[in-house]
């Protein structure tokens, strides 16, 4: 069965979730325009998106429909040749919408498993469980033709586990996209040592048409992305712990999140990062890898109490950043959660985090903000004299910043020496891709 | 036409700020001013300016695509919200695509010459940000032949229609040599900007415009020839003067030496059906502007400031050919060596120009005009061109779709 014989009935579980919401948009508008190709004529498309929670499904309407209209208006140049035959569709006002109603006329939505069963193509995104996972493959695997292959989206767990619990004979690959899969460029490939070529064969193509980056990771828990996430995070809560002596544990958090952010140069700092994955996410993250990996402690009791205190972050079904570490107004970090009171500790330039900023110290010269440097062709010189500054500094949010710096840089090399990773270039196109990072944690900066 | 039995003045100009992305007020998700307020912004400036409005006999609006931007037509009966003494005037709409703005003048004028009129409010507006870019370009594509263009032209209709004009400049002069022309223009018109509070690009803080303006066009994300510095931006603005004849002035209190003399014009409309013959050249602009340079009696050796259209920068080059200040194919070289610059050989632009000011289509026209008062009579602040006695005139160029519907107007200051 060749690549677009398979694109022909596909299903995703779990599909009403951030990821499988994002990766059924991505398929939906694949789908529509092979549909339209000539020489798909009169060839029935179906996806199928599946999620046992009914009520998110509706929501998962309205994302679909708003965000296929977006795809249609960055691609409407394609768009206009794709219906260049269509003499009733003559403006952009008249194209993009058809676009919409064509990838919404493959689209099944249900809460019911059974509606997989003629898929080629499975695409897996439930909740990071195992059993869980392999509860549904097992099922699918009874209910679809044997030849189904079967996508899954975990972040962290074995692929070789999920292939031999469920019996699926290497009929299983790791497709991993990072949230969201809309905007991210990668996607992490994780093939275990069964994975059938085929299957390798067609994620390489899909990555291809969906225009992501991909990074082929080694088939060992928490692969490169998360590898290096979750390790990151765990030395940040390490830290800010060890401030909390002199500066309380919100202060320790607003310090580590501030200057990773900063200092780092990074997009968000990495308690607004682990809000934004979803405290519980990051738990769950946490606790699957530390159960695959012997000799290293990944669990964090911080994160257990925060969970049981159902402080989770996360995103509202509008995209916006709900409360986690961080309290958010209008988008951005305004307080911190106190664990021990129960409350948020709001920013206070006069008072408290003011105070923390002084101890935190002058940033060195040559400092730009991440988005100040996004675009910048000569970021790299501009980064260069900016860490060589950062080294010179003697503050407190110097000696952190490197400090983190180091870390990052031994996560990184971690994950080749172990072989998560092939090569060093594969962690860095990984943060560089996946997480924005301006630079790859294994550099010459530190 | 012929030239008027009587003197016709413009006097009382203003210009809203043009709004859009480069603004730092602009943000598009947040709530903006729609038609209704830049129409009375601009008039209530204007009438700010004279003794009593009572005395405006007429309103003339320019204005392209309302109907659509803004879901509004019946555009000449929104004069009267400007001020109560406007009700039961009588006012027009006037309509010519992005040349709307120069059909507006010449209907003013005329007016004024038929004394049918002593005193004329002229408005032109759009607000256009009210679509995304991408639904922006079907309803600017309308400046165009709807039946026989759109279904076949570019996502972006008019950046693809001046695309295949630089993409026929850069066959016959080569790419370089255009693209280097084109950069200097994109620069020259951000640093007149830079002057200019009310421009778009007034925040534009980029150090260096020129290598921006090099940036080679990428056809899969936009046309094949031009890139996104290359075209004037979407823009929300309206501006607003007074036409009148001597007694006019007098009615509104305003001296002449505030005021500025129409001493030519010309217009000239082209078969909309049909494609330019020959893409390296703007013919309508040519015939329109001899039009104005015979009933005048001038050339461009009179002429010291110079408003020309550049929706694209090449549109902008080649109306510095179609105008007469360069020969056929030499306009990149002159713009590249700053020949058009602020006070060189010829100032043109020198508020910005449409890609530096901004582009509210149906009332750039009217803005050239407010420009050409606020340069004759001295009151440009930053942006002022140093105006000498051997060539005390000013020329405008306002056009419509692709070099179709197209008004030169020559001024000189009131004596």
């Amino acid at each position: 069965m060749n690549f677009d014989q398979r694109l022909q009935n596909v299903s995703v579980l779990g599909a009403a979730g951030k990821m499988g919401s994002g990766i059924a948009l991505l398929l939906a508008a694949e789908m529509a325009k092979a549909k339209n190709l000539p020489e798909n004529e009169g060839t029935k498309y179906r996806l199928n998106l599946i999620d046992v929670n009914d009520d998110a499904l509706d929501g998962l309407w309205v994302y679909l429909k708003a965000q296929l209209t977006k795809i249609g208006e960055k691609t409407t140049i394609i768009l206009r040749n794709l219906y260049k035959d269509r003499e009733d569709l003559v403006e952009n006002f008249d194209i993009i919408p058809q676009f919409v109603d064509d990838a919404f006329s493959v689209i099944r939505v249900n809460t019911d498993l059974n509606m997989a069963k003629d898929s080629k193509v499975v695409f897996e995104a439930v909740i990071e469980n195992k059993d869980l996972k392999v509860d549904l493959l097992k099922k699918l695997d009874n209910l679809c033709a044997k030849d189904t292959i079967y996508l899954t989206n975990t972040s962290s767990i074995p692929i070789h586990i999920l292939n031999e619990e469920a019996n699926l004979d290497g009929r299983i690959i790791g497709f991993h996209f990072y949230n969201p899969p809309v905007v991210q460029r990668l996607a992490e490939l994780i093939s275990c040592e069964k994975t059938i070529p085929e299957l390798k064969e067609f994620s390489s193509e899909l990555a291809k048409r969906l225009r992501k980056v991909i990074v082929s990771a080694n088939d060992i828990a928490g692969f490169i992305g998360n590898g290096h996430f979750l390790r990151d995070g765990l030395f940040a809560i390490s830290e800010a712990k060890k401030l909390a002596k002199d500066f309380s544990l919100p202060g320790g958090i607003y310090i580590m999140d501030k200057i990773s952010r900063d200092l780092l140069v990074r997009p968000m700092g990495i308690f607004q990062l682990i809000d934004y994955v979803g405290v519980d996410v990051y738990q769950c993250i946490s606790d699957t890898v530390d159960s695959y990996i012997e000799g290293e402690n990944l669990k964090e009791e911080l994160l257990k109490r925060m969970v049981d205190k159902k402080v989770l972050g996360g995103q509202r079904a509008d995209g916006s950043q709900k409360d986690g570490f961080l309290k958010y107004e209008k988008g951005r970090p305004a307080g911190v959660y106190d664990i021990d009171k129960g409350e948020y500790k709001i920013f206070d330039p006069d008072g408290w985090t003011g105070e923390l900023d002084k101890k935190i110290g002058d940033y060195p010269q040559g400092f730009y903000p991440w988005r100040k440097l996004l675009m910048d062709p000569k970021k790299n010189e501009k980064l260069s004299e900016f860490f060589k500054n950062l080294k010179a500094k003697d503050t407190l949010g110097a000696k952190l910043a490197l400090a983190y710096l180091r870390n990052s840089k031994q996560i990184g090399q971690r994950l080749v020496d172990s072989k998560v990773a092939n090569s060093a270039d594969d962690v860095n196109k990984v943060l560089l891709n996946g997480f924005y990072h301006l630079y790859g944690p294994i550099n010459n900066y530190i | 036409m012929r030239k008027p039995r009587k003197k016709v003045y413009a006097t009382c100009g203003c210009n809203t700020i043009s709004l859009g992305t480069g603004r730092k007020e602009f943000h598009p998700k947040k709530p903006r001013p729609g038609l209704e307020y830049y129409i009375q912004d601009a008039g209530k400036s204007v009438i700010a300016q004279i003794n009593d409005p009572e005395n405006i006999d007429e309103g003339i609006i320019a204005n392209f695509m309302a109907a659509r931007f803004n879901k509004q037509g019946n555009l000449a009966a929104l004069i009267p919200t400007i001020h109560p003494s406007l009700e039961y005037k009588p006012h027009t709409r006037v309509e010519g695509a992005c040349g709307s703005g120069g059909l507006g003048l010449l209907t003013s004028i005329k007016s004024v010459a038929s004394e049918i009129s002593d005193v004329v409010l002229t408005i032109g507006v759009e607000v256009q940000n009210t679509y995304k870019a991408i639904y922006g370009a079907d309803i600017l594509g309308g400046a165009g032949h709807y039946l026989s263009q759109r279904k076949n032209g570019h996502a972006y209709f008019f950046p693809g229609q001046f695309s295949d004009r630089a993409g026929a400049c850069y066959e016959k002069f080569g790419y370089e040599y255009m693209r280097k022309g084109m950069a200097s223009w994109y620069k020259q018109a951000v640093e007149n900007a830079r002057r200019n509070p009310k421009a778009q690009e007034y925040h534009n803080t980029a150090e260096d415009l020129f290598a921006l303006g090099m940036t080679p066009p990428n056809p899969k994300a936009f046309v094949d020839h031009l890139n996104v510095y290359d075209c004037s931006k979407v823009s929300d603005g309206a501006s607003a003067l007074i036409f009148a004849s001597e007694d006019g002035l007098k009615k509104i209190g305003v001296d002449k030496k505030d005021a500025i003399e129409v001493v030519g014009f010309g217009t000239a409309v082209a078969d909309v059906t049909k494609l330019p013959e020959d893409l390296t050249i703007m013919s309508t602009t040519k015939k329109a502007v001899q039009k104005a340079y015979e009933m005048s009696g001038l050339g461009p050796e009179d002429i010291g400031v110079l408003e020309l259209h550049d929706c694209f920068t090449i549109g902008g080059l080649l109306a510095l050919e179609a105008t007469g200040f360069v020969k056929y194919g030499e306009a990149s070289a002159y713009v590249q060596e700053g020949k058009t610059n602020l006070n060189s050989e010829i100032s043109t632009n020198a508020t910005g120009g449409l890609i530096g000011f901004g582009h509210y289509t149906g009332g750039t026209g009217v803005r050239q005009a407010v420009d050409c008062v606020h340069q004759l009579t001295e009151k440009a602040g930053d942006c002022q061109v140093k105006i000498n006695t051997d060539k005390p005139y000013a020329l405008m160029i306002s056009m419509g779709g692709n070099d179709r519907t197209v008004t030169a107007m020559i001024f000189k200051r009131a004596d």
